[in-house]
């Protein structure tokens, strides 16, 4: 059985763990004799063992007293064993809380019997309830200090059980407890014997394991195509949920088939020889009855209550990533065995997570939780997190650092993406760029402000206008009093600007125009972006960087921003105090620093010709 | 000692991912270990910079030269495994087994003699005595216990019995509490 355990430091959180382990003779000697050393060194209770060590695993944890990232530990009883995250309580370690709650059965929450419901004992139901906890566990502690006093006891627990409820836990047991004598924990209190409740281990004891009812319909994510030879297919993963024999018909649930396709298992097949059964939490291998091409990432479902297969969703994110979530860009996401490209929008709002108000906001640092919308490059089969833990939960990945960023709670499909059609025109592109005698392509010139980019964007566009083609520049600095007059400078903003002048572009290449845009777009990931959007739509995307040193560029300083910025009236500006990403392999690289800007922009009429774009 | 070894086979190899047995529940800084355990291109464990790891969702992503170190038996107990064992009755080294070895006695560890490649201090005279190793690790760094147990169903009922934990008997742990970290850090499993 899985627990997940919230509280801080101050509520007697590892002072509970270590105690419990310690009264189920959980911890053995030669780590006691290591507690009681580190009790000397660093602990907080005088000569009497510091429990709060036992948990605390890395020296800058013992160093400060403070826990950063979730322990696990093991407790064993007769009846069963428990995994239990030990998760810290601060809000600014939100993210470990969520990483805990996202496996466990059951969330025990502290309550310091002086203070009662604080705000962060709000905050820990909410967040283990948003995780799809439903056993909550709320232990009153520290009753030592409050005399055992049952009024005081009585009084927070209607408190909490009212609040409980109102985040949908299913079952809630408040039990009091003073932690550092043991009163409670595995053994009744002597000195609170009006309380005829369970002990915290016999509560733990008649808690019930593994998943909720409702996730009991069987979902088989395919994480492997087994096809040693031509004579044998299987689709190897792990069941997720509910049951699988074979003759079973079941549905093949992926991206173009929304109501799934139907077959039945033939096989369910292990090194160990064939199952007649297998139920969830078994990794198998299931032959089909039909040839159904199934790939990684496709989801096998029962033939009722099955899953949807969408690309547009609405979510819950929690943020975890030192950089903030960017609206508009795009991140790797895993959800079951599919990997996909996710652009989450800007939030429609940040829930605050001790007051759980909705907030207007523009993008989620580490630690917040918002609802996003969420545009996938492909279609994936779901089921809401509310639903299905394994196939509703998602992470999401940085393609630059690799790290996991952020982890999110799939709500429902948004069906923007089936009912609103492509509508077929009649006259299409090569027929437009026929009658204009032209190829029509998309020249980006990105650099830094002052490298040059404007000067030369209008110089080809002159000789461009001189040859006969049809051309249009979009500037960075015009685009900003129109189309994107409501955004700012601070990264989220740029990423939308991108976004935006790339849509624009592509319109109007795909009218037949050959388009110049000329825009700092400091960021690789949205040029590549940018980039993408137009190719997939069959046009040319040609990147030039015009590649002026900082030094260089700040000395030109054509607008004064540079001054500007250097006396801290301008923030967010490229160079200064927001960075500018290099491209690392441009179409067209022009030395803009030493280069007249003639020069640069007949060496880009010279690229040009050679693509067939200008003569 | 294995640290380096290891680093240098991982470097020649150029392996992508390697697995180890390493468990939560064998000490503390293990106990903060993720299941895929990103590692530098150094084969350096921040501990403070780890990828969270939600629901069984792993992210195995990593650039040239990075590695992964990738503990499936986590959430295993010690009981666990010889459970394990003895329901595959998978094979294990003979040295798990108790039988009468040679062995000296060094600041409260049993360590074994067995040949005359262990240098003997001053007065030092290895001994008879019915032990056997819980954990196996460098020699002359691991000590063994004291025990009866000849087949895996009693090292099973030892296990429960016993009130000491599995690593004990391995001196490199006990250099300071967070030694295990530190080795860890530097590249150890």
């Amino acid at each position: 059985m899985r627990i997940v355990i919230c509280g801080s430091v101050d509520d007697g959180k590892s002072t509970l763990l270590g105690r419990l382990l310690y009264e189920t003779d959980s911890l053995l000697e030669d780590q006691l004799a290591a507690l009681a050393s580190d009790s000397r060194r660093y602990g907080t209770q005088g000569k009497d063992l510091d429990f709060a060590l036992v948990s605390d695993g890395l020296s800058a944890e013992r160093e400060q007293g403070i826990t950063i990232d979730v322990a696990y530990r093991y407790l064993s009883t007769a009846k069963r064993r428990y995994l239990i995250a030990d998760t810290p309580g601060h809000e600014q370690y939100t993210r470990n809380m969520i990483t805990g709650a996202s496996t466990a059965d059951l969330a025990v929450i502290l309550v310091d019997a002086r203070n009662g419901m604080l705000v962060q004992t709000r905050r820990h139901c909410f967040l283990a309830a948003l995780m799809g906890v439903r056993q909550v566990l709320l232990v009153v502690n520290k009753m030592d200090l409050v005399d055992y006093a049952e009024e005081t006891f009585r009084a927070i627990e209607r408190q909490a059980r009212a609040f409980a409820l109102s985040v949908k836990f299913e079952t809630v047991t408040v039990i009091p407890v003073a932690a550092v004598t043991g009163d409670n924990l595995a053994t009744p209190s002597n000195r609170m014997r009006w309380f005829a409740g369970p002990t915290v281990l016999a509560a733990l004891e008649a808690a019930s394991a593994g998943a909720p009812a409702q996730a009991s319909a069987l979902r088989y994510p395919v994480q492997w195509v087994n096809r040693p030879n031509s004579d044998f297919r299987g689709y190897a993963g792990s069941l997720a949920s509910g049951r699988v024999r074979p003759g079973d018909r079941v549905r093949i649930y992926s991206a173009g088939y929304p109501a799934g396709r139907e077959t039945s298992v033939t096989r369910i097949v292990t090194h160990d020889g064939d199952l007649d059964e297998a139920v969830a939490g078994q990794s198998v291998t299931l032959t089909l009855a039909d040839d159904i091409d199934v790939s990684r990432g496709d989801l096998i479902a029962g033939m009722e209550d099955g899953p949807g297969v969408a690309d547009q969703f609405e979510a819950t994110v929690i943020w975890m990533g030192e950089e903030p979530l960017l609206g508009g860009r795009g991140y790797l996401m895993k959800l079951g065995t599919a990997t996909v490209t996710a652009v989450p929008s800007a939030p429609k709002y940040r829930i605050e997570v001790n007051t759980f108000e909705h907030l207007a906001a523009k993008t989620l640092e580490a630690n917040e939780v918002g609802v996003c919308n969420l545009s996938l490059d492909r279609e994936v089969p779901f089921d809401p997190y509310s639903k299905n833990r394994a196939t509703g939960g998602f992470i999401l990945i940085d393609r630059l650092t690799n790290h996991t960023v952020g982890a999110g709670l799939l709500h429902f499909a948004l069906r923007r993406a089936h009912n609103i059609h492509w509508q077929a025109l009649d006259i299409d592109r090569a027929a437009r760029a026929r009658q204009k005698g032209q190829q029509p392509a998309v020249i980006w010139l990105t650099g830094l402000s002052g490298a040059g980019k404007s000067t030369i964007a209008n110089l080809l566009d002159q000789m461009l206008f001189a040859q006969g083609r049809h051309t249009y520049l979009l500037d960075g600095d015009n685009v900003r009093h129109g189309l994107n007059r409501d955004l700012g400078f601070t990264p989220a903003d740029r990423v939308e600007n991108v976004r935006r002048v790339a849509e624009v572009a592509r319109l109007m290449a795909d009218a037949g125009l050959i388009v110049i845009v000329s825009l700092i777009s400091p960021y690789r990931l949205e040029r590549g972006m940018a980039r993408a959007l137009i190719e997939a739509a069959g046009l040319s995307f040609i990147e030039v960087f015009v590649d002026t040193p900082l030094a260089i560029a700040e000395q030109r300083d054509p607008k004064g921003l540079y001054r500007k910025a250097r006396r801290g009236e301008l923030a967010n500006f490229t160079g200064i105090d927001s960075p500018y990403e290099a491209p690392e392999a441009p179409d067209l690289r022009l030395d803009a620093g030493a280069d007249s800007p003639e020069t640069s922009a007949a060496a880009l009429l010279a690229h040009l010709r050679g693509k067939g774009i200008a003569e | 000692m294995k640290t380096e070894a290891l680093k240098q086979a991982l470097d020649k190899h150029g392996f992508d991912l390697a697995f180890g047995g390493a468990r939560r529940d064998e000490e503390k800084s293990r106990s903060k270990e993720r299941i895929f355990s990103f590692r530098s291109a150094q084969h350096r464990w921040d501990p403070k910079r780890q990828r969270p790891e939600l629901w069984s969702l792993y992210n195995a992503r990593k650039n040239i030269g990075e590695s992964l170190r990738v503990f499936p038996l986590s959430n295993w107990t010690e009981l666990d495994v010889w459970r394990y064992v003895e329901l595959e009755r998978i094979p294990v080294a003979p040295l798990y087994f108790a039988k009468p070895r040679p062995v000296v006695e060094r600041e409260s560890a049993l360590i074994m003699v067995d040949d005359e490649r262990m240098p003997l201090a001053d007065g030092e005279v290895p001994e008879m005595r019915v032990v056997r190793f819980r954990t196996l690790g460098c020699y002359p760094l691991s000590g063994a216990i004291e025990s009866d147990a000849k087949s895996v169903a009693e090292i099973i009922a030892e296990i429960q019995r016993l009130r000491v934990s599995e690593r004990q008997g391995r001196v490199i742990d006990h250099d300071g509490a967070a030694s295990m970290e530190k080795k860890k850090q530097e590249g150890y499993f």
